[in-house]
């Protein structure tokens, strides 16, 4: 369990989860997770695609009901009355969900509306974000002629219209471009430095890493491991990580590499790629020259600070590129950079 | 204060996006119109004879159009799902769906109003009990509507709700006495008649209209009444059944 046992007693849990059981008939979407948010970070939940992070969103926002476990959010009891503390909460989904046919003004304004927000306030707020994410231009133009990454901001500013203090966040970068990817996680960063408690989905670990204070990985439902990522880290640093881009890998080259340097791990983590792994320094060279003798071509070998995605490979026994991947292949695109 | 201001962008949105909308208005006055004159000419009896169709084409104007246009918008928003937004929103699923039901009230409200103003150019309509045509126009309006929304809510495909609202609407219009009075079907037919809402509905028009009610008026309302009350229930608990999972 993600606890909050650890933290300054200034800090308490804005949202808790206990034992939080979800089916969808014989299919077992999210296994008694238990996890704390502390009031104000950025909690980031990981897992690949179908793991049960948006089903987890689901039932704590109000759009699912678990069927065993409870759920407390801002200290309101909301296990069999989600709506009670929907009011304290901002959602960013996973897809664009504003209406079509309504201008980009008149999307956040209706969002606000929904939020009780008078007329004047959700005015003035709706100018306001569409300056904030670049939008103002677009703000007479209906939402059906927006680009993706223009309506995936567009998504993200109609979740905090109303300036809530609890945001969930499902994959707020998945599919846009570069530069909104960037933009999005400076916004992101600017709510935590304003106080927003932010629950965070993604499956790029880099951003998690980045944005996130405590993290917890979720896998089939489970949550395998969670944590500050200074303690999730700790274990995988003083590794030394050699990534080795080949002709050709698999598990025999691996095991034969191993006789030949048994003080390092060798691991084929996706076609034409090496991972090495050692306490000790690993030489380049050595290994270039035992690849090409066995007639492996070697094009290209990359040193890597270990990162909170060698702790996800270690944990999950799911390897991040594929993950990235998979996401990117069922409808995602690449923004992580 | 919150809600009614969330409830109000809600109903206006659809009211503006939905139901002012060309194609909408148009089936406001085109489709009334068109079974206005497809009925008035049928009746062939004369001038005289168009206070006896005249309840079963109002009827029919509001239970088309309130059905037609909620079926399609509120599967269309769940498929698309900008309603997840509304279900994310602090207000009461009661308050949320009558503020989605609101603008197929009221356009179902205004539509037999183009038959009434046909028929009031064509025939002496001095003797009709606006008193009792005006709430019976609403609450068929809301019956129709949620009758509308239990579809809508039924289903998950847009032509799935279409074709779910014909099995219901089409029977509709033989069995419940809007052109075919009740007791002229047959004996075993008539029970599914008094299962039917818009029996009651049109029975207190053509009470009001030329004083050919075959039922209580005091049996009429609180039946409508009941239909409004346990379709929107029922509409409701499959809301949260299948959408709130």
């Amino acid at each position: 369990m993600a606890s909050t046992s650890d933290l300054p007693g200034d800090k308490r849990a804005i949202i808790e989860v206990v034992g939080l059981t979800k089916r969808y008939g014989p299919v077992l979407a999210v296994d008694d997770i238990s996890f704390d948010v502390i009031t104000g970070e950025v909690f980031g939940f990981l897992g690949p695609n179908g793991a049960g992070k948006t089903t987890t969103i689901n039932m704590l926002t109000g759009l699912g009901r678990p069927n065993n476990g409870s759920i407390r959010i801002g200290g309101i009891d909301c296990t069999d009355n989600p709506k009670a503390a929907q009011h304290l909460l901002g959602i960013v989904p996973d897809e664009s969900n504003l209406y079509p046919e309504l201008t980009g003004f008149e999307n956040l304004c209706f969002c606000g509306a929904l939020y009780g927000m008078p007329r004047q306030e959700r005015e003035g707020r709706a100018r306001e974000l569409l300056r904030e994410f670049g939008l103002a231009d677009a703000g007479d133009r209906k939402f059906e002629t927006y680009s993706k990454g223009m309506k995936r901001k567009l998504t993200f500013a109609a979740g905090i219209m109303h300036q809530p203090p609890i945001l969930f966040l499902d994959e707020p970068t998945t599919g846009i471009d570069v530069a909104s990817a960037r933009q999005v996680r400076q916004i992101v960063a600017q709510l935590h430095g304003q106080g927003t408690t932010i629950f965070f989905t993604t499956h790029y670990i880099e951003e998690a890493e980045r944005l996130c204070e405590r993290i917890a990985f979720i896998v089939n439902g489970r949550i395998v491991r969670s944590g500050h990522i200074r303690d999730l880290l700790q274990p995988v640093q003083g590794r030394n990580v050699l990534l080795l881009s080949v002709s050709r890998s698999g598990t025999s080259l691996c095991e034969e590499m191993k006789i030949a340097f048994p003080e390092y791990r060798f691991q084929p983590t996706s076609p034409g790629q090496i991972r090495v792994e050692s306490t000790e320094t690993i030489g380049i060279a050595p290994l270039v020259r035992l690849l090409e003798e066995r007639g492996v071509q070697v094009t290209e070998a990359r040193r890597r600070v270990p990162s909170l995605e060698d702790v996800f490979v270690e944990v999950t026994g799911i390897e991040a590129d594929m993950m990235k991947k998979d996401k990117e292949r069922t409808g995602g695109g690449a923004a992580n950079q | 204060m919150k809600r009614w201001t969330a409830f109000w962008s809600i109903f206006m949105k659809d009211v503006r996006t939905y139901y002012l909308k060309p194609p909408n208005v148009s089936w406001g006055i085109i489709f009334p119109l068109a079974w206005t004159g497809m009925f008035f000419i049928r009746a062939g009896h004369g001038l005289e004879s168009l206070t006896d169709v005249l309840p079963g084409v109002m009827a029919i104007s509001i239970l088309f159009g309130t059905t037609s246009v909620l079926a399609v918008t509120i599967t269309f928003e769940k498929r698309q799902r900008s309603f997840d937004r509304l279900l994310l929103a602090p207000i009461p699923l009661e308050l949320l769906m009558l503020a989605k039901t609101g603008g197929a009230i009221l356009f179902g409200i205004v539509t037999p109003f183009v038959p009434i103003l046909i028929a009031s150019f064509l025939a002496d309509l001095s003797g009709v009990a606006w008193s009792l045509v005006i709430p019976a126009i609403i609450l068929i309006a809301i019956v129709s509507t949620f009758l509308g929304l239990l579809i809508a809510v039924s289903v998950s495909q847009v032509f799935e709700a279409q074709t779910f609202s014909n099995f219901f609407r089409f029977p509709m219009m033989f069995l419940c006495g809007l052109f075919v009075p009740i007791m002229s079907l047959p004996v075993f037919i008539r029970p599914l008649s008094y299962a039917l809402p818009l029996t009651y509905g049109v029975d207190i028009l053509h009470g009001a209209v030329h004083g050919g009610n075959i039922m209580s008026l005091a049996l009429d309302f609180p039946v409508l009444g009941a239909f409004c009350l346990g379709l929107f229930a029922l509409s409701l608990r499959n809301i949260r059944r299948k959408w709130i999972v």
